[in-house]
């Protein structure tokens, strides 16, 4: 056994010895540092061993413990892939457990949430790890169960409830695509090793059923569409530090089995296979961030925005199979890399916005917009925090969401090389959605922190409200850093994914600490370049000069305003901008056909009393398509077969007679 | 194989699945537990035919557990169940005869049409024994589905546990334990049933299961 996996393995150990420890102790007043503390140096400590994995020696190892299934064993194996995921998965939970030191003080059922939150992370790190199908599946149902425990953590709230019971049966479905997937890769011979999957190829028909239950079973775990509706509800019913590892890293995880069947196990892609991947990756993206402009709920907006990064992500890595399929393997690598960078970054990013919304949570008990408002005076270093993680995930330079969308629509714009028609109209199809959805994006994130952040405040709490404790200013401050370090320093990031995307699309990117002034030069210095230290330079140059000439000039200089007027244009605060009217422009546009929205306006007669109202109607299309459907045929069966469970003896005993009988005929009568 | 083993075989075999058409057609409790000693005497005969023939002492064992047991101890002791409950006087099927003499007659067609089409290769004393095993379980099943009396419905379990003993002695080398297994769970399955029986007696007045139906307020 390598040493390098038998010392990642014990993580799990460690962290399910943590889980025990804070069963028993979780009622102490201790108990919350003890259990974060020990969350954050197990987490550090895998994280320096995936990183030392994967920086150094980009070999594979492997190691099988006596454990599972009898005469199998459990198989667990370390390759660039896995230790890229480990890395996003404990950097995610080393600054969750760093946040949630200062946050879990404020927990009101601690013994709720620290059991379940290192055995969460366990769960994480397993599926990363395994091996073969087995333990993939049994990690993963661990993973899916510890955080269905943190969704319920406070129960005695009727919604978080019903997200609870929506993401066990979401939960639930998924592996049931995902063990058919893997039933249909062990073939008939039953190899459940990843090792023997990689070796035998499926044919057309098999390859392509794997495809699409990896979608359903990985997608519905990401959040894609139509499969997302558990997303918005169970995400944040959790405390807020589990939200972020929910939205930031879970979904990672569930990319990476994707990853792991699609690219690694299933051998070589046909071309629609990318057509599919790109079309639900383009539609999630678009409808992700619809979603998230129409909410006014923090929380939830940000877990709306989490999907329109999955599709980004998804859209991305049918891109790269579309190349890999039509051998044009650096343009694979290119579109690879760009998805694997997103990933590394959303967990960035969310994580940072999710302990921002937290901080909110704490310091007003409120994450409806709508009664927020003003809370850069009252938190003056989380709402700039909470800024930096807007800035990045709207995919403004100089931050890291620049950098990763850029190089993903420099891949859509290799897409003319194409050989099939299909693909060459597609691609720039789903180019423009994503184009469409970052600038949705912008707005939602500008709606998310002008609402919150600026104006005056909505409620009485925001006036009392205090600026978070040290640990989860020191969490938030770290996750800025790196969202800025990623994107000044693109090329690094490019430079370590070499490893994960040479056996995996058979090619890397050109090298890019070698080119001159940390530009990143994806294809040819010809194409196109970018300079993230340049850009950051002249922002702030400029930036400052600007701030510099308005405080100078412009702050000395004599206003007049109306006399009475104390410098407002209206005294109440309602009447500020809302999330809502922010919104309504969009919601005009894409409402008909995303929602089915419908505005009535209901103006009384003239002389009348009563108040006019604005009446809108917002449906969401996907729940009604495809969930109720399916929840009212299931009722109609159970009803129509409730009668079966008060039969006589006999009359059973006849059914289970006649079910034989029949087996028989057919059996007799088969040709 | 010679023809006459093989004809006394079949022979002893075929009497049991008649035995079983026999016990379709009792509508007397006391009749049906004679007719199912029959069973479990013509089935004693049968396993000691196949020791015979094949040469497996240990089939004698099974052959006397089946003359003891189902032929002697579980039909004195439903006699006697039977006697303290009164209800030997009891008429009872719940579909009429000619319908299930008919069913009866589909089964056996069923069974031996399915099992000679599966096991064209096996030795043909087995092929027949297994065919024939497999109608004797249908007509026990048989049995069980037709009538409402707990007691019939035990002695429809215990000609089906005849069936499979049928089979297990047919093929050769099926070793003792799986026969001694076999006939302990029809003597665990009497007694349990036998002590479930006085349990609903207790409680209802009968060993009608369509008393059960009644507690529970269901129609029929």
């Amino acid at each position: 056994m390598n040493s390098t996996v038998a010392l990642l393995l014990c993580g799990p150990a460690a962290f399910l010895a943590t889980t025990i420890m804070a069963a028993g102790a979780s009622r102490l007043a201790a108990a919350t540092r003890l259990v974060y503390g020990a969350t954050l140096v197990i987490s550090a400590v895998l994280l320096a061993t995936a990183a030392g994995h994967l920086a150094g020696n980009p070999g594979e190892a492997s190691a099988t413990l006596p454990l599972g299934l009898p005469w199998t064993g459990a198989r667990f194996r370390l390759d660039g892939l896995s230790a890229f995921f480990l890395v996003v998965v404990n950097l995610g939970g080393t600054i969750t457990s760093l946040y949630g030191l200062g946050y879990g003080r404020h927990e009101s059922l601690p013994h709720r949430v620290l059991p379940f939150y290192p055995a969460f992370l366990a769960g994480m790190n397993l599926v990363v790890l395994a091996n073969d199908a087995f333990s993939f599946l049994l990690s993963w149902e661990f993973m899916s169960l510890a955080s269905w425990a943190l969704v319920m953590a406070h129960h005695r709230d009727e919604a978080n409830r019903r997200a609870g019971y929506i993401y066990l049966v979401m939960a639930s479905f998924g592996t049931m695509a995902l063990l058919l997937a893997f039933g249909l890769l062990a073939g008939p011979a039953g190899t459940y090793a990843f090792d023997a999957m990689r070796t035998a190829h499926p044919g057309p028909f098999a390859a392509g059923a794997v495809l699409v239950l990896m979608l359903l079973g990985a997608g519905s775990k990401a959040g894609l569409v139509p499969l997302h509706a558990w997303l918005p509800l169970a995400h944040p019913a959790a405390p807020s530090h589990v939200s972020a590892l929910m939205s930031g890293i879970m979904t990672k995880v569930a990319i990476y089995g994707f990853v792991r069947v699609v690219f690694d196990l299933l051998g070589e892609p046909a071309w629609w296979s990318g057509v599919a991947v790109l079309l639900i990756g383009g539609v999630t993206a678009v409808l992700g961030i619809l979603h998230a402009l129409m909410e006014k709920d923090l929380k939830r907006l940000l877990a709306y925005s989490t999907i329109e990064n999955i599709g980004v992500i998804f859209a991305s890595l049918g891109l790269a199979l579309a190349f890999k399929a039509n051998g044009m393997p650096s343009a694979a690598a290119l579109a690879f890399t760009a998805a694997l960078f997103h990933v590394l970054n959303h967990s960035f990013f969310k994580s940072l916005l999710f302990f921002g919304a937290g901080a909110v949570l704490t310091a007003t008990g409120e994450r409806d917009m709508e009664k927020l408002g003003g809370l850069i005076h009252r938190l003056p270093v989380t709402s700039f925090v909470f800024l930096i993680g807007c800035v990045s995930i709207s995919a403004l330079p100089p931050f890291n969401g620049f950098a990763s969308e850029w190089l993903v629509f420099q891949a859509i714009l290799r897409s003319p090389e194409l050989p099939q028609w299909g693909l060459k109209v597609i691609v720039p199809a789903v180019g423009g959605m994503l184009a469409l959805s970052a600038a949705l994006a912008a707005a939602c994130f500008v709606k998310a922190f002008g609402i919150t952040f600026l104006g005056r405040a909505r409620s009485a709490a925001v006036e009392r409200a205090h600026e978070v404790d040290r640990w989860s200013l020191a969490a938030m401050a770290v996750l800025a850093a790196f969202c800025l370090l990623a994107g000044i320093l693109p090329g690094f990031v490019i430079d370590s994914l070499s490893t994960v995307t040479l056996p995996l699309v058979g090619e890397r990117m050109p090298v890019q600490m070698a080119q001159p002034w940390l530009s990143i030069v994806p294809i040819a210095e010809s194409r196109s370049s970018y300079n993230g230290l340049l850009v950051f330079v002249f922002i702030t140059i400029s930036a400052s000069l600007a701030a510099f000439f308005i405080h100078r000039f412009a702050s000395h200089a004599l206003r007049r305003d109306i006399a009475w007027g104390c410098g407002f244009p209206d005294a109440v605060p309602a009447g500020q901008y809302t999330a809502v009217s922010f919104a309504q422009p969009i919601r005009r546009v894409f409402g008909g056909f995303a929602f089915r929205s419908r505005e009535t306006v209901d103006m009384p007669a003239p002389g009348a009393l009563e108040p006019a109202r604005l009446k809108v109607e917002m449906h969401d299309v996907a729940w009604e398509i495809f969930y109720q459907p399916i929840t009212g045929a299931i009722d109609f069966a159970t009803e129509r077969l409730n009668h079966l469970q008060f039969l006589t003896i006999r009359r059973y005993l006849t059914l289970v007679f006649l079910y034989l009988v029949i087996l028989l005929l057919v059996l007799a009568l088969w040709p | 194989m010679n023809g006459l083993t093989f004809d006394i075989a079949h022979l002893l075999a075929g009497s049991l699945v008649l035995i079983s058409f026999m016990m379709l057609y009792q509508d007397r409790l006391f009749a049906l537990i004679n007719v199912f000693a029959l069973h479990a005497v013509v089935l004693a005969l049968s396993v000691a035919w196949q020791a015979y023939i094949q040469d497996a002492h240990h089939l004698y064992i099974t052959a006397a557990i089946a003359l003891v047991f189902k032929a002697i101890v579980i039909p004195v002791g439903l006699h006697r169940i039977i006697q303290r409950l009164g209800i030997h006087r009891d008429i009872e099927t719940a579909v009429g005869i000619g319908p299930t003499m008919l069913a009866g007659i589909g089964l056996v067609t069923l069974s031996m049409v399915l099992m000679l089409r599966v096991t064209p290769e096996a030795d043909p004393l087995a092929r027949e024994d297994l065919a024939f095993a497999l109608s004797i379980i249908l007509l026990g099943l048989l049995v069980m589905v037709t009538r409402r009396n707990a007691v019939s419905q035990v002695v429809g379990f215990m000609s089906l546990e005849n069936g499979l003993v049928l089979a297990a002695t047919g093929a050769k080398g099926m070793p003792l334990v799986v026969e001694i297994s076999v006939a302990f769970s029809i003597l665990i399955a009497f007694i349990v049933i036998g002590v479930f029986l006085f349990r609903i007696r207790e409680r209802f007045d009968s060993v009608d299961i369509g008393a059960l139906d009644d507690y529970r307020g269901e129609r029929r």
